[in-house]
């Protein structure tokens, strides 16, 4: 009887196990962060890129309208590979989009505007990185779309056909 | 008076760097047990990515700014999730983690129990 008791004990102790890794090897091991919460903006103050003044965030996303936050650098090869997207939603009325220039040296991020063009109607500056950590970014290219002072959906990487009509579609 | 002087000046420079070396090590002993996000397998103290390198100097502004240790994991956890802590929180989502070594430990202990009274 008491073995009976142990067999059982054991036997249902190992299918326990058996079955949390059997759970766990369904789990992907690449950490996917979230992109779609509903997160307020940070309150931040950077300096602008062509005007150099410090302005507050508070005074940037202050209107009625979407917002699209894009965290670029001139170094960043993905960013030239969305900056055509990007450029293509730079007619909206209903959008405005504000470049955060990450960690770039401003001649060679003048350089790239130029070359590329200019879908911006404000460039911050974060020389050291720690306003993409504010904002919860991982690095470059980033993209949040942003209404009423609520990211309504971030994009993790370049943008491209689908998410920008995914953008269109949240603004129309 | 002026061996006083010169003590007291020696006294405050070294309580200065103790002060210094204090906030270091909390800088260090909470960048190392955040996840960089971005590499594989290190945390950020120990990584020289651009993401860790930022978050460093994050860290750094909150210990400045008067945050606690806590505030800041719970500052960091808003943005980035659970799982840039290494050492997780006890919440609903973690308690199998905390307590499934302590069920192993009683059943490991349960079934010895019963093995030694079999051999009596």
């Amino acid at each position: 009887m008491k073995n009976k008791i142990i067999i059982t004990i054991v036997i249902f102790f190992f299918t326990f196990v058996f079955l949390i890794f059997y759970q766990g090897l369904n789990n992907s091991n690449i950490y996917k962060p979230s992109n779609s919460e509903n997160k307020i903006i940070p309150k931040f103050s950077a300096y602008t890129f062509f005007e150099n003044k410090l302005v507050k965030s508070e005074n940037i996303f202050n209107q009625k309208k979407f917002y699209l936050l894009n965290i670029w650098a001139s170094w960043c090869l993905p960013c030239r590979d969305e900056h055509p997207f990007i450029m293509s939603l730079k007619e909206n009325e209903k959008l405005e989009i504000i470049g955060l220039n990450y960690k770039d040296k401003q001649k060679n991020a003048k350089s790239f505007i130029n070359n590329y063009g200019n879908p911006y109607s404000k460039i911050l500056l974060d020389k050291d990185g720690t306003k993409a950590i504010e904002w919860g970014a991982y690095g470059v290219p980033e993209t949040f779309l942003i209404f009423e002072n609520q990211i309504i959906k971030k994009y993790i990487g370049p943008l491209n056909s689908e998410s920008i009509s995914e953008i269109k579609s949240f603004i129309k | 008076m002026k061996t006083l002087k010169l003590i007291f000046i020696i006294f405050l420079i070294f309580s200065l760097n103790y002060l210094k070396a204090n906030e270091t090590d909390l800088q260090n002993k909470i960048t190392k047990n955040l996840r960089c996000l971005i590499c594989q397998g290190q945390s950020v103290y120990d990584s020289d990515s651009d993401f860790a390198i930022s978050l460093k100097l994050v860290v750094k502004k909150k210990i400045n700014d008067g945050l606690s240790e806590k505030e800041i994991y719970d500052f960091l956890t808003e943005k980035y999730g659970e799982w840039i802590l290494y050492d997780p929180k006890f919440n609903k989502n973690t308690y199998i983690l905390w307590f499934l070594p302590l069920l192993i430990f009683l059943g490991g202990a349960i079934v010895f129990k019963k093995l030694i009274n079999i051999k009596k």
